[in-house]
């Protein structure tokens, strides 16, 4: 084609296509609005997702310096262990590190502490700010340097709560940020690594050496530290651990990513519906311009590039409003992170250019192909055809059938997908499921909105009178454009009410869960915790102390310790089963009766696992698990599985007298209390806290950490229902600019509706009938649709993705509250176009038609 | 002379136009009595479906007077022109302007439920059966002929018994031999119901059948004879 033809053609395409886009500037900005809210979601959720996962890897590791390998133990390693590596005469720099969280007592701020050898490792005073520290101090002075988010003063002093003691210490400096983005908000806290020991009761014991090697030559360097380790100790390249962190998030991240782009789905059927509009709306000029030698491929290049313009402005304005909302989102998604998976902070959020790139693929490709279909309509119409008017209308009324039709084959393979299990721990069949269910409804609605309306036009004419009637009859002859707004409200409304069900259905089971895990009276635990890898400890000698009170009949004591099992982080934890034996019962999905479980427990070398740790390893009753403990690979017997939704790792749980063996450390987590029968709980209470005065120790009753555990799950789906309300918010956004379309292209019949004897009024309820119509077709479809997905999402998303077998429960009240809502919003968004409607006068409306 | 069911007083209609005006309708006088058929005829943009509009309290002249069987519509608001469109006039228009989700009944029965008048459906099956189109009632109006619809539309006009009917090129999209018809159906109308009809018209031929003719050009009546059949009732 020669430049001369193009620049032709892109003239003939700006004055019929564009022009009247910019002759409609509402239509134009609701829908580009439409497109760039769906693309602000995935955009701030993909940059909220970056922010919370990316934070643990760069507090963790920015002060790893080159490092190559770290070497760690279940437990921790012994201060031997460094002490013999360090007289290897090698080329080789060890780097001892002591690791855990603490609070400061007036803000409440919870971060990360390190306790380093800033004698021996001079690299590290690089990383404070005002130079190097005075050594000599440091044996004499409880020195701490602190990062500058945490907004101390060198040379005054900090309270902090570590385990379960609180101790005060002198600020010597700030940190020098090393996380390499810029205003990062990072809190985190460094002491001398012999008083971060005595500091969190672990003298004698590193958490963790780094080792950097030279970078010149070829030896096996691997093989020469790991002889000089101890049997349990593990040599692995730096930064395991964040992997194992960030694939552990990957399901998390999945689901998230998946219930954002329903955003843009929304925004995607509104694209579709602008352009089916314009093709109705254009299509005797079509006729024309066909007529007097528009090729097929030009109509159908100036529709699609009108598909494309929308998408360009929503992707512009969208990637503007992602970043906004995800400062809002970062909040939401990390107490979500660090309730189920990680202790982090979030860490700052940085629009990266393939952030960029997708935005624009994903905004754009989803316009463009939405604008696909009906620019192949508004092609294959033959120039005589799309003169006559009305034809549009028929078409689609006339396809109906067959549409639904393919509707129900879609239904039935979108059925047979759900059977297909995850790929790589990513339900990828389970979703293109619950898009055919999407697609299925879309395809069936016509029928269903042609059936609703002659079932309704009757009774709405008695009850409602007869401009109502006839809303809902014009309604019905609308598909063209109320089809789609159905579809678009209606999926809205469908993934509100899944999330609603799945969430009412883990909240529930989540409940009785913790009715059945908290069956002591009272818990003794460190006062503060940032999340799940979080794992402060206090002294046994507490649990001493409370078995010595009056009121207290056994007391039982927990640690959890943070592996990493089959290439993911879980959680081992000891429990002392002979304690808990007579005065609780756990429920098992798999395994005997429980007390023999409890025989086997604390007389064999076995443990239960929880049902994600089974489900993720593929391990059940029977088989072996290989702990890294002892001498590195310890066998344990599976003798139970249990429902588990602490944390998605997973939990491998043994008796304490057992594994006590293999892991000497007596300091604990926690420790529940059972109080003999008739005891006062409240006063019993009293006397523990006042035996234990001074430290930083949390006594709780088991309903208050119920209570707990319910506020941290609310927040934690707080974001799925703001994801769901932006999609609904768009829905009812293009159905507000649908139904002015609507008015308008049936403003003839307005008009003649008036000069037959209706007044405005008459006129404002037969839109509103048309409003409340969509909104309750939407409802009512959106629902039946919602049921089928959380069917979906229940038994087969979260199966797949966390592993965990969920109750379904209704949440009948949340539901008919959001379905109330939705139908008065869809109401609202009625308003104005009844206030256009009965506002236009009828004398130029019928001049003008 | 029987009282005036329409009179135009010194009424004119000007439209703003690109920042100026024009004068659709300059300085009318005219009366239509009781039982007249009236013809209106005249060019296009001659001003007379802006006759029509004043006619019907579709619209309020700029100056001057329009009374529609006795009231003035100078001094109504939305809802007392709502009223007269709906009890004192009924509306032909060229494109039939049928509501396509309605059948043919449902049509007719529009304006009767809108003006909450007992039996409308019995009503309605009536006056399509005085239009000549008795069991057709169930048709959706794609299933009915070009001549069809107007009756239908002729129907739905009459449903309340309007005193005055207004009707704006009826005949302008019929082949001449159905447009025959529905001028002979107005006249029969007129003779039989003794509903006074205005009909805007290209074809003087339909016109002649009206008992008075009356002429605009640009905006101003230039002629108003009597001529045969349709001439005042006494």
């Amino acid at each position: 084609m020669s430049l001369e033809r193009i620049i032709t053609n892109g003239h003939l395409l700006y004055r019929l296509i564009l022009r009247p886009m910019a002759q409609e500037p509402v239509r134009t900005g609701v829908t580009a609005l439409c497109v760039s809210i769906g693309v602000a979601v995935v955009v701030a959720i993909e940059l909220a997702g970056q922010a919370s996962a990316g934070s643990f890897r760069s507090s963790m590791e920015s002060l790893q310096g080159t490092s190559s390998y770290e070497i760690s133990q279940v437990g921790g390693l012994p201060d031997e262990v460094f002490s013999e590596l360090s007289r290897l005469r090698e080329p080789l720099r060890f780097a001892p590190r002591v690791e855990g969280y603490a609070s400061e007592l007036e803000s409440g701020e919870r971060f990360p502490l390190f306790g380093v050898d800033l004698v021996g490792d001079l690299a590290l005073h690089s990383e404070i700010q005002d130079g190097p520290p005075d050594l000599s101090e440091l044996s004499q002075a409880r020195l701490v340097w602190v990062s500058e988010a945490l907004r101390q003063e060198p040379g005054g002093s900090i309270r902090l709560a570590i385990g379960d003691t609180v101790e005060e210490f002198k600020v010597a400096g700030i940190l020098r940020d090393s996380s390499g983005e810029p205003d990062s908000a990072q809190r985190v806290a460094l002491m001398d690594i012999a008083l971060a020991q005595r500091a969190m009761g672990r003298e004698g014991h590193l958490d963790r050496i780094y080792v950097e090697i030279p970078e010149a030559g070829d030896r096996d360097w691997e093989s020469l530290i790991r002889e000089h380790l101890p049997p349990g100790a593990h040599l692995d390249a730096v930064g395991v651990r964040s992997r194992e962190s960030q694939k552990l998030l990957t399901s998390f991240r999945w689901n998230l990513r998946v219930l954002s782009y329903i955003a843009l789905i929304v925004g995607a059927f509104l694209v579709y519906n602008t352009v089916s509009v314009s093709v109705v709306r254009r299509r005797p000029l079509v006729g024309v311009a066909r007529a007097l030698g528009m090729s097929r491929g030009m109509v159908r290049a100036g529709f699609l590039a009108e598909g494309l313009l929308f998408g360009i402005q929503g992707t512009a304005l969208g990637i503007v409003f992602g970043k906004a909302m995800a400062i809002a989102a970062v909040q939401l998604i990390g107490q979500t992170v660090q309730a189920l998976y990680v202790s982090s902070a979030p860490s700052e959020i940085v629009v990266r250019p393939w952030t960029m790139v997708a935005a624009l693929s994903a905004g754009v490709g989803v316009s463009v192909a939405s604008a696909w279909w009906p620019a192949a309509e508004a092609a294959s119409v033959a120039p005589t055809d799309a003169m006559s008017s009305g034809r549009a209308d028929v078409m689609i009324r006339d396809t109906r059938g067959p549409w639904a039709l393919r509707g129900l084959a879609c239904a039935a393979v979108s059925v047979c997908l759900c059977f297909l299990p995850a790929w790589n721990r990513v339900p990828y069949a389970a979703y293109g499921s619950a898009l055919g269910l999407i697609a299925s409804a879309t395809m069936l609605i016509p029928q269903l909105s042609v059936a609703s309306v002659r079932l309704v036009s009757r009774p709405l004419l008695r009850v409602l009178g007869v401009a109502s009637m006839l809303g809902a009859r014009s309604l019905a002859a609308s598909l063209a454009r109320t089809a789609v707004i159905v579809a678009a409200l209606s999926t809205a409304t469908a993934m509100m009410a899944s999330v609603a069900i799945m969430v009412g259905s883990m909240r529930e089971t989540l409940l009785v869960w913790i009715d059945s895990q908290l069956q002591a009276d009272l818990y003794v635990q460190p006062e503060r915790r940032l999340g799940e890898s979080d794992l402060p400890t206090m002294a046994e000698s507490t649990a001493e102390t409370i078995e010595s009170l009056r009121g207290v009949d056994a007391v039982d004591r927990y640690r959890r310790y943070a592996i990493s099992y089959g290439g993911l982080p879980a959680t081992l934890a000891l429990a002392d089963f002979r304690v808990l034996r007579d005065r609780s019962e756990m429920r098992m999905i798999e395994g005997g009766p429980w007390p023999e479980i409890v025989d086997r427990l604390v007389s064999t070398q076995s443990v239960i696992v929880s049902e994600t740790f089974s489900s993720k390893h593929g391990v059940h009753v029977g088989a072996d698990v290989t702990l890294p403990i002892g001498d590195g690979a310890e066998d344990f017997e599976v003798v139970g599985v249990y429902p588990d939704y602490s944390a998605e790792s997973g939990y491998i749980l043994g008796d304490r007298g057992v594994l006590i063996r293999y892991l000497p450390d007596t300091r604990l987590t926690g420790c529940g209390v059972y109080l003999v029968p008739g005891a006062d709980a409240e006063a019993t209470r009293a006397e523990v806290v006042g035996a234990l005065a001074g430290k930083a120790l949390l006594v709780a009753r088991n309903r208050e950490l119920r209570e707990n555990a319910t506020a941290v799950f609310d927040r934690t789906f707080a974001i799925t229902y703001a994801l769901e309300g932006v999609a609904v918010f768009v829905a009812i956004l293009g159905m507000a600019g649908a139904l002015v379309t609507l008015v308008i292209d049936r403003r003839s019949e307005l008009g003649v509706f008036r000069a037959l004897g209706a007044s405005r009024g008459q006129v404002r309820s037969l839109v509103l009938t048309q409003a409340g119509l969509l909104g309750v077709m939407s409802n009512l479809i959106g629902l039946a649709l919602g049921c089928a997905l959380s069917v979906l999402l229940v038994k087969v998303i979260n199966k797949q993705s966390f592993g965990w077998t969920i109750q379904f429960h209704w949440p009948v009240a949340f539901l008919l509250a959001a379905i109330g809502v939705i139908f008065a919003a869809s109401l609202a968004a009625g308003v104005y176009p009844a206030l256009v409607a009965s506002s236009s006068d009828p004398s130029r409306v019928l001049r003008e038609a | 002379m029987p009282p005036a069911v329409l009179r135009f007083r010194n009424t004119s209609k000007v439209y703003p136009v690109a920042r100026q005006t024009v004068a659709a309708l300059a300085d009318v006088t005219v009366a239509v009595a009781r039982g007249e058929f009236v013809a209106l005829v005249g060019r296009s943009g001659c001003g007379k479906t802006t006759f029509l509009n004043l006619a019907g309290a579709m619209d309020l002249p700029s100056s001057g007077e329009v009374q529609i069987d006795g009231v003035s519509t100078g001094s109504l608001d939305d809802a007392q022109m709502t009223q007269i469109r709906r009890e004192r006039v009924g509306f032909v228009f060229q494109f039939f302007r049928l509501f396509p989700t309605l059948s043919a009944v449902e049509n007719v029965e529009l304006p009767l439920q809108l003006g909450g008048l007992p039996n409308p459906r019995s009503r309605a099956f009536d006056l399509l059966d005085l239009v000549g189109l008795a069991g057709m009632g169930g048709r959706m109006p794609h299933q009915l002929s070009g001549g069809q619809m107007q009756r239908v539309a002729i129907a739905r006009a009459l449903g309340p018994s309007p005193p005055l009917l207004l009707a704006d090129e009826p005949t302008g999209n019929l082949d001449s031999e159905t447009a025959s018809k529905i001028v002979g159906l107005f006249r029969k109308l007129n003779a039989e119901l003794g509903t006074s009809i205005v009909m805007a018209t290209h074809s003087m031929e339909n016109a002649d059948q009206a008992g008075r003719v009356i002429a605009l050009s640009d905006g101003r009546v230039v002629s108003d004879q009597a001529t045969g059949p349709g001439k005042p009732r006494g």
